[in-house]
């Protein structure tokens, strides 16, 4: 199981910072390790940030995101206490969905 | 739990397991949806390759998309800040395109109504080079660059 995201929300005026920091390898697939072997690409493909069930942006990423991803974007509205669920999918297949509540 | 996995395996086939996680609520339906990922936008090489993929027209330079708290010059190539913001009405999508990495795209971001067309996360850069945001509103493709250095690349090594 990947380590859980850090994620921070909060109201700033009428808008709602998301900001998301993951906990991911992102191998390009260009690497080759110490005997000349290229170490297969693995990293996350796609995100989607939710707020109460819906959903405020949709990724598709490639492996040139640096490792352990970074993302910050603000959305309208949302409250204090609102949900912000937020998850990703590798290449691998593998998920992971963290959630905390706007701050 | 052994016994209902013998069951499951019995009672035949990936489909009868896949019916019965997403009826178990394990898998959503439109997780398949969730995993769509624009594989030919990824392996392009070229701004031109990348935009025959996302099917759009020749992008449009822009003065109305900015890069925020993007530096000039990179000392690692492994992690480069990258900040987008685009004050194009009906914005609805952002990508980040690096081009003289292997692969030129490097992240595209779908937004909503309702999301601020700005985003910010951070890429690895191979070599100094031209980074586009590409932006895609009201339909149209709107381009913008910046010229970063890199002192120490990000990719091989």
């Amino acid at each position: 199981m990947p380590d859980p995201m850090k994620i921070r929300a909060n109201v700033v005026g009428d808008s709602t910072e998301v900001r998301v920091l993951m906990s991911h390898e992102m191998e390009t697939g260009q690497r080759r390790d110490a005997q000349g072997k290229v170490i297969p690409a693995w990293f996350i493909q796609n995100v989607v940030v939710a707020h109460n069930g819906k959903p405020v942006l949709n990724a598709q990423w490639g492996p040139a995101i640096a490792k352990n991803p970074f993302l910050s974007f603000k959305f309208k509205g949302g409250a204090k206490g609102d949900k912000i669920e937020i998850t990703w999918v590798d290449n691998r297949g593998e998920k992971r969905t963290d959630e905390t509540v706007i701050a | 739990m052994q016994n209902m996995r013998r069951k499951v395996l019995k009672s035949g086939g990936a489909i009868t397991v896949y019916a019965l996680l997403v009826a178990a609520g394990w898998l959503k339906p439109g997780d398949a949806a969730a995993q769509a990922w624009n594989k030919n936008a990824f392996e392009a090489k070229s701004l031109d390759e990348a935009m025959k993929a996302f099917g759009g027209s020749p992008p449009a330079q822009s003065k109305d998309i900015a890069f925020v708290s993007t530096p000039d010059i990179a000392e690692n190539g492994a992690v480069v800040p990258i900040g987008i913001a685009s004050s194009i009405p009906k914005t609805e999508s952002i990508a980040i395109l690096v081009e003289k990495n292997p692969n030129m795209l490097a992240a595209s971001f779908e937004i909503p109504p309702g999301t601020e067309p700005a985003i910010g996360t951070r890429v690895k850069m191979g070599q100094s080079s031209n980074v586009y945001a590409l932006v895609k509103a009201d339909g149209k493709y709107y381009v913008a660059s910046k010229e970063i250095k890199v002192t120490l690349g990000g990719c091989g090594g």
